[in-house]
């Protein structure tokens, strides 16, 4: 008697195993290399996806450090989300020689390139590293116009659905309530900067070029004097003269980027620092990409507003 | 293919099945079992047909030929990168090359170009990828020596988390041994490193086999095979070994598996935080040396990498990290005719060589790594008085600025300490640019 209850409660314990499995299996571990990319992949795979950001919200995405944990979770993904114009070329490639997933090789449906088909801005017509870090295939930080996201989510959607055929209507489906729901925000982030278009702005980094573009702002110039170089003294005193002249009167920073040095800036020329981070997740209660949009239409809406 | 990966999988799904079998042995369960099990095994068959009839006609199936408007294709088949070091600076020793024994350290006061390396990299075809670092290098007298560094091949879709890397490449023993000169936090090797490993580090050719554990956690076992013979496998047998055992050369061909050098390693790593990350390794390699006939080599080595960086850094900076290997050496020498006097035997003795160094990093702000390394390395008494055996140890601050990934300017002090010999100063300069593909760097 003793003898069956073990029996019975193994039966159970391993059916329990084996169903917790099976359902773990379900879901699709997807692994995106940016927090972005990850919350657009969870938009479109809702509950049949377990998906992982390698970069943190905070950090630098072009210099995120190759740690072997990150080797462990490419090795176990059924998908990898990637921005794809070498965004991630100085961490990602050994992550991948180790990792040892065919599932991810690149050109199988495993591997998704968020930025295939997007027009991106910025191709350099000649390689030149004396014109600072510039990316050979374009301007990698597109995931700021949410036009470029209906691109990336249609991506993941159409790899999803190669991955997952069963679930391909649910992933269809969940594309066009995102498109629709970007379509509707769209809409109002446009009527809530309106008032500010053709407002003069200054960046850190190069990476607001396509929030510019979309939202009709211009940017005056950068506090780094070429892409990946260390602002100097010479350049932020340019700077600080075309600001002035220009009338700019705010400056855009992301948080691993240097507050002090714009801040620094901002002092000479009465600006103000805008806190604009590009990743959900780098302030509190953004855990969305639209989250993360609002916050940022927020920062720009009330800090250009404060400037009228 | 197809029918093995079918079968695997009816094994997997029969798996629950049969443990619920076990339980409940009434035949009209095992009935349905077996209809279930000739159901899913007709299914399967039907599938690998039909799979069978859809390969067949694969080369006309463009179903993967998505949107044209993908980013553009860009550069060659193969990636081309160039870096170049310079030395420079000076040292109160009168014998440099005693106290900087690695191939890529300072060889002289006045300047050295310890390194110039040619690394070329690509994908062979959809199984492997290929590298080679050639490297140019100019010596104490002026003259340039070439060497194929490394050429080895890597598979790229063995199945199990397997990888095979063949040719001529770095043993994968510690941390800095596989490392080129460009990713050293230091100017020069450390002094354990030359002396197990000799000026140019440990590598041959070979094979190394690769398995990714499937733990939760990183976890790596290597295991490689290579030559025991040759310039670059100092504690085995090499030409230069008399420096070592001081006896003649037992100058024989390899005869039997246990005459190479085989060479295992593990390697595993957690996340201790979101901003903390530790690397542990412990690797050995045995192998033949040549003072006799049939004696033998065992190295040991244990090492450490720990890393925070926060979690909004700025081009990683700042950060902080700790590296440490130590390593273990026992040389069997055999009884050996003296190379310096053949009416001298020498006597069977082991040689005990250890040492360890310990090195740490400071990214202070972006671009300017401050840094301060400790070692030393000590061996038993011995018949034969080596120089390369003898005690020693280092001191070495050093300050580095990257002005870009591709630019780094060094400059660093060694402390050296020598047995019987006394301290000596040296103060280094170096100089680095790298055009061309600039390969990641590993954790």
């Amino acid at each position: 008697m003793r003898l069956m209850n073990f029996y019975k409660i193994s039966v159970i314990a391993l059916i329990g195993i084996a169903s917790a499995a099976s359902q773990a299996t379900a879901q699709l571990r997807v692994v995106a290399t940016t927090p972005d990319l990850a919350s657009v992949a969870r938009e479109i795979g809702g509950d049949r996806v377990n998906v992982v950001a390698l970069a943190k919200p905070t950090e630098d995405p072009h210099f995120v450090d190759a740690k072997p944990s990150f080797i462990v979770t490419l090795n176990r993904a059924d998908a990898l989300i990637e921005g794809g114009a070498e965004l991630e070329l100085g961490w990602l490639p050994p992550l991948l020689e180790n990792a040892r997933n065919g599932k991810i090789n690149a050109g199988g449906p495993g591997r998704i390139v968020a930025s295939e088909g997007i027009r991106l801005l910025e191709i350099p017509t000649s390689f030149d590293r004396s014109k600072g870090d510039i990316h050979s295939l374009g301007n990698p930080h597109f995931m700021v116009d949410p036009v470029s996201a209906k691109i990336v989510a249609r991506n993941i959607a159409n790899h999803f659905a190669q991955i997952d055929p069963k679930n391909a209507a649910t992933y269809n489906a969940n594309l066009a309530r995102f498109n629709a729901r970007i379509d509707t925000k769209l809409g109002e982030w446009q009527r809530e900067l309106a008032p500010y278009r053709g407002a003069k702005i200054v960046t850190y980094h190069r990476d607001f070029i396509y929030l510019a573009q979309r939202f009709g702002f211009t940017i005056v110039d950068e506090l780094e004097p070429k892409p990946g170089i260390a602002p100097s003294p010479s350049h932020l005193a340019q700077v600080i003269g075309e600001m002035r002249r220009d009338n700019a009167k705010v400056i855009l920073v992301q948080p691993f980027q240097n507050r002090k040095t714009a801040e620094t800036v901002a002092r000479q020329t009465g600006a103000s620092v805008l806190d604009t981070p590009q990743q959900p997740g780098a302030v509190r209660n953004t855990t969305t990409y639209f989250d993360m949009l609002d916050n940022l239409v927020r920062a720009l809406g009330t800090g250009l507003g404060a400037q009228k | 293919m197809y029918h093995t990966r079918s079968t695997i999988a009816l094994a997997l799904f029969a798996l629950p099945a049969f443990a619920g079998a076990q339980v409940t042995p009434s035949k009209s369960k095992q009935d349905s079992i077996a209809r279930a099990d000739s159901i899913a095994r007709a299914d399967s068959i039907a599938l690998v047909k039909q799979l069978e009839k859809e390969l067949g006609a694969a080369g006309a199936d463009t179903s993967g030929a998505v949107s044209s408007q993908g980013p553009r294709a860009t550069g060659s088949y193969m990636n081309i990168g160039f870096v170049a070091l310079t030395d420079g600076g000076w040292s109160t020793a009168h014998d440099i090359g005693a106290i900087e024994r690695g191939d890529h350290d300072p060889k002289v006061n006045g300047f050295t170009m310890p390194n110039a390396e040619i690394s070329l990299d690509g994908n062979v075809d959809p199984y492997f990828k290929g590298f080679s670092n050639i490297v140019l290098k100019i010596d104490s007298a002026g003259e340039t020596g070439i060497e194929l560094e490394e050429a080895y091949g890597l598979t790229t879709s063995l199945p199990a988390n397997l990888q095979i890397k063949f040719g001529q490449f770095f043993t994968e023993f510690g941390r800095q041994n596989p490392q080129h000169p460009h990713a050293w936090s230091f100017l020069d090797a450390p002094l354990v490193l030359n002396r197990m490993f000799g000026p140019d580090g440990l590598r041959s050719q070979g094979v190394r086999f690769s398995w990714l554990l499937p733990t939760p956690f990183y976890t790596e076992a290597l295991v490689t095979l290579a030559n025991a013979t040759g310039g670059t496998t100092s504690s085995f047998r090499s030409p230069d070994s008399p420096e070592i055992h001081g006896g003649v050369v037992d100058d024989r061909q390899v005869q039997h598996a246990s005459d190479l050098l085989i060479a295992p390693r593990i390697n595993t790593s957690f996340d201790l935080t979101e901003t903390q990350t530790v690397v542990l390794g412990a690797s050995a390699a045995f192998g033949p040396n040549n003072s006799g006939p049939s004696a033998k080599t065992q190295i040991y080595g244990a090492d450490l990498y720990w890393k925070w960086k926060p979690a909004a850094a700025e081009a990683g900076f700042p950060f902080l990290s700790l590296q440490s290997e130590a390593l273990w050496r026992h040389y069997d020498a055999a009884q050996r005719v003296a190379e310096a006097n053949p009416a001298l035997i020498l006597p069977t003795e082991v040689l005990k060589d250890g040492g360890a160094y310990a090195q740490v990093l400071w990214g202070i702000k972006p671009r300017i790594v401050a840094g301060l390394r400790g070692e030393f390395a000590r061996g038993n008494q011995s018949a034969f008085v080596s120089e390369l055996r003898r005690d020693q140890s280092r001191w070495s601050p050093n300050f580095t600025w990257y002005p870009t990934e591709f630019s780094k300017i060094r400059v660093q002090y060694n402390y050296d300490n020598r047995k019987a010999i006394g301290t000596d100063h040296s103060l280094w300069f170096q100089l680095e640019f790298l055009i061309g593909a600039h390969a990641a760097h590993k954790f």
